[in-house]
């Protein structure tokens, strides 16, 4: 369904002076009787993503670029969105600016799961193939830069597909577990736990004792505003040890960065195991599509398959060029204005979102710094709602796998901003970092460890206040 | 929410603020100036999505007569009728990203005009095995249908089009296999369509193949027709719209058909990978004709200007409003029609330099014209109080 919001929107300009008009007469007679004051909005909260912020609520809210860039940034984004759209073919081709795909691939082009620059979901079934989901692999141990060790035979990651030749690697497979959440007023909620397995692997047993951890594609609006808030401004959310007694830990990741061969904190990824968007998208582009960059020069294969003999599509396969134009494009997506910001029942979630203590770790507001190469990117107000942080969620969430410093029951807070139109441009609503959540409140129900306190008094909450808390978070 | 008592003399009050704070203009005769622009948009509208189809049935009848009999000459016709239908279909990309009926949801837009396609999908290609495509697929689709070309239209990625002008495109001349210096589009040979022909296999399901999206062809047109026609359903809820709401569509569609998809999608990813690949009407050499007219749909637009039509426009409610802003429209309306004249023919030629060389540089030159144009727009909006994506 279509969301009107725009036509609303700029009617709003029109009305809102009668309305306030109106609300003023009848504030006079109401307020003796109740004393209700109205929520007011903070000024400017609908620009979620400050001078980034796109006016638009329709199925290409995530694809606008932001309205800072300078003329030739808006060719390289122009550039950096072909690309991202477009299909990696098996080499040889005469296409030969796309050709180099695979020999393992989860996709054949980064929309494929970032539809529409929105979120991937897991499989519907068995052997669906390429809409969003990929396995992550470890085995207890670290590397020589602190990263996880992957299976001796299949690697750091599981891609369920290959070009013709290769044997697949193997297919992924879920059960689904019931838990049943109960809320204080009765209401039951059926929660899906889902159980992987890789079926079908074609080379050989999988290790004992090999972690596996499902993720899906998040949608990638607003990166470069991420990446922009200075280091020191997340350190300063972060209480590793709760020394203010409050229950939440949220610590930073640190991580290998290629670039620079040295230790970096990381903000991107489920388990914010990438420290910049750069080394995130090579990383995608090599784990996800087997496309080779400058970061990522070699090709892997399982031991008996000779990735040398396998044609490539040149050294690296993307150029640095058409490299950077795709980092820029994910780093400079608007975020789409706020919705119904200034209603009464968001601006009473928003307040309730406050009162559960949601907001320790999906912090609302912050400044970007003024370092970043692009300058648009700089000096902005923007509201997230994440503290780019690791906080232990509990058993239920977890995969047990670490990821650098990060243990196997952390996650990094994931931003909300957008997550209220995902629906309307991907078609679902599968939260989570499997997806395993089909909409806000069963993810909300999945928060445990750390967030556990504020899960229960999620359960304690009306029924009405949960829809006001919903309509909140709908908004963003 | 909760309920507001209020006592009758309230209620008379409130009925009074709410007839004073409704639209400026009504209190005088007639509709008023944006009104007036708006109705004027929607003829044209209509008009240009009339012609877009009228020519379409020509093409289709040209179609249907070459693979009666097909001739070199039939051939040929039916190439000229496309070219042709391309004249009228070109402006009408000027409605899009305009939160209108051509790329709504279930808009047909994906089964008009998408690009770049995947040859092989539909036909076999060059250096390729000679079984590709839907057309060569007797096992799995043994009958060539409106339905099936219309379900796997985009069926696996966004390049699995199977449909559309440049399906059509694809099929009356081949992959341009030529030099860009050459000057020659593609070459496909009409023997493709000739029962025990020599150059391709299928050739009766080719016949159909072309038939078929002719006709889907004109079916999807007339949707639009019927639906922006007096009285239409899109132009009905259109002419409903707070005036504010309609001119904030059809400047959203304009600024960004000028902002982005014109120069940048079409103009500049081609220029900068130098690539063939990535030319609109990369089979019939006809990239220039596309960038021409997507610009005068433009102007068309702003100046409320259309064949016979000519009427209340954005241009008149700009130049009362801050006329500076309106003179520099003007100017990059100008200079953006002159340079893109000046680009070289064929496109995938002016490109083949890539950004540096000298008729890169032009194309380059025109591109920004053309997004001067569209932040010009922008301001305009801002000049007569229409926000249009971006911040305030």
């Amino acid at each position: 369904m279509r969301h009107s919001f725009y036509v609303y929107g700029t009617m709003k300009k029109n009305v809102i002076a009668c309305l306030l008009l109106l609300c003023a007469i009848a504030t006079g007679c109401s307020k003796n009787e109740d004393g209700y004051v109205p929520l007011t909005a903070e000024d400017g909260e609908q620009f979620s993503g400050g001078s980034s912020t796109v006016i638009n609520a329709t199925q290409e809210a995530f694809g606008f670029a932001s309205a800072t860039l300078s003329e030739n940034d808006k060719i390289d984004f122009g550039v950096g969105n072909s690309l991202f759209r477009q299909s990696w073919v098996s080499a040889p081709s005469s296409t030969t600016a796309r050709d180099g795909l695979g020999p393992y691939y989860n996709a054949v082009s980064c929309s494929n799961c970032h539809f529409k620059d929105g979120r991937g979901r897991p499989p519907a079934f068995d052997g669906e193939l390429g809409k969003g989901l990929l396995l992550r692999l470890s085995m207890s141990g670290q590397d020589a830069t602190g990263g996880s060790l992957g299976d001796p035979i299949y690697g750091h990651q599981l891609q369920d597909n290959a070009i013709n030749g290769p044997i697949i690697k193997g297919q992924i497979g879920i059960t689904y577990q019931i838990i049943t959440e109960t809320f204080d007023d009765g209401t039951t909620v059926q929660l899906q736990k889902p159980i992987y397995h890789i079926n079908n692997p074609g080379y050989g047993n999988l290790a004992d004792g090999l972690l596996i951890s499902p993720r899906i594609a998040n949608q990638i609006v607003g990166l470069g505003l991420l990446e922009a808030v200075p280091q020191a401004t997340i350190l300063s959310f972060a209480d590793e040890n709760d020394n203010n007694g409050d229950g939440i830990s949220g610590r930073a990741n640190y991580v290998y960065d290629r670039e620079s061969n040295s230790q970096k904190m990381g903000r991107f990824g489920w388990k914010a195991n990438q420290p910049s968007v750069k080394q995130q998208v090579a990383a995608a582009f090599s784990g996800d599509m087997g496309i080779t960059s400058y970061l990522f020069p070699t090709e892997t294969c399982p031991p008996g398959v000779d990735c040398g003999a396998i044609p490539n599509g040149g050294s690296p396969e993307i150029t640095d060029i058409n490299f950077n134009s795709v980092v820029l494009y994910s780093q400079t997506l608007s975020v789409p204005v706020r919705r119904n910001y200034k209603e009464q029942n968001v601006l009473r979630g928003k307040q309730i979102f406050g009162d559960l203590n949601c907001i320790a770790c999906h912090r609302s507001k912050m400044q970007t710094g003024n370092e970043h190469p692009i300058s648009g990117m700089r000096n902005q107000t923007i509201r997230p709602y994440t503290d780019l942080l690791l906080h232990d969620m509990g058993p239920a969430l977890a995969d047990n796998a670490p990821d650098f410093l990060a243990s196997g029951s952390e996650w990094r807070t994931p931003a909300l901003w957008g997550m209220g139109l995902v629906n309307t441009v991907n078609g679902h609503t599968k939260l989570m970092h499997d997806g395993r959540a089909n909409n806000v409140t069963e993810a909300i129900l999945w928060h445990g460890g750390e967030a556990e306190q504020a899960k229960q008094n999620f359960k304690k909450l009306s029924a009405k206040d949960r829809d006001d808390l919903l309509a909140f978070l709908n908004s963003l | 929410m909760k309920k507001l008592t209020l006592s009758l003399s309230l209620l008379a009050a409130t009925g009074l603020l709410l007839a004073a704070c409704s639209d400026d203009d009504t209190i005088s005769n007639g509709p008023s100036e944006k009104a007036q622009v708006v109705a004027n948009y929607a003829d044209i509208v209509y008009q240009n999505y009339k012609d877009a189809y009228d020519d379409a049935v020509e093409l289709e009848t040209a179609i249907n007569a070459f693979t009666a009999a097909p001739t070199a000459e039939k051939f040929a016709a039916a190439k000229t009728k496309w070219l042709d239908a391309r004249e009228t279909y070109g402006p009408t990309e000027a409605f899009r990203f305009a939160n209108g009926p051509i790329d709504a949801e279930d808009g047909p837009e994906g089964l008009l005009n998408s690009w770049p396609l995947d040859e092989a999908y539909i036909d076999y290609v060059a250096g390729g095995t000679p079984t590709t495509g839907i057309i060569n697929n007797t096992a799995e689709y043994p009958a060539i249908t409106k339905q099936l070309l219309v379900t796997l239209n985009g069926a696996d990625s966004e390049e699995s089009v199977s449909v559309g002008y440049h399906a059509i495109e694809f099929l009356l001349w081949g992959q341009d296999l030529t030099a860009p210096a050459e000057d020659k589009p593609g070459l496909r040979s009409f023997e493709d369509y000739i029962d025990n022909g020599t150059t391709a296999d299928n050739e009766a399901r080719r016949r159909d193949y072309l038939n078929v999206c002719a006709d889907l062809l004109t079916d999807h047109l007339d949707l639009m027709v019927q639906t922006w026609k007096p009285g239409g359903t899109y132009r009905s809820a259109f002419l409903r719209l707070n005036e504010d709401a309609a001119l904030a569509n059809i400047l959203l569609g304009i600024i960004t058909l000028s902002g982005s998809e014109l120069p940048t999608e079409r103009m500049s990813v081609a220029l900068r990978n130098a690539s063939q690949e990535d030319e609109h009407s990369c089979f019939s050499d006809n990239t220039h004709r596309d960038i021409a007219l997507n610009l005068q749909g433009v102007i068309n637009v702003y100046k409320g200007q259309y064949g016979n039509i000519n009427g209340a426009s954005l241009e008149d409610l700009i130049t009362k409003a801050n006329p500076t802003v309106a003179g520099t429209i003007n100017s990059y309306v100008l200079s953006s029609t002159t340079k893109v004249s000046a680009i070289l023919r064929p496109f995938d030629y002016a490109i083949a330099g890539g950004e540096t060389s000298p008729e890169g540089i032009k194309v380059a030159a025109a591109s920004s014209d053309i997004r001067s144009l569209s932040t010009q727009l922008l301001a305009g909006s801002a000049a007569i109080g229409i926000t249009v994506n971006g911040i305030e």
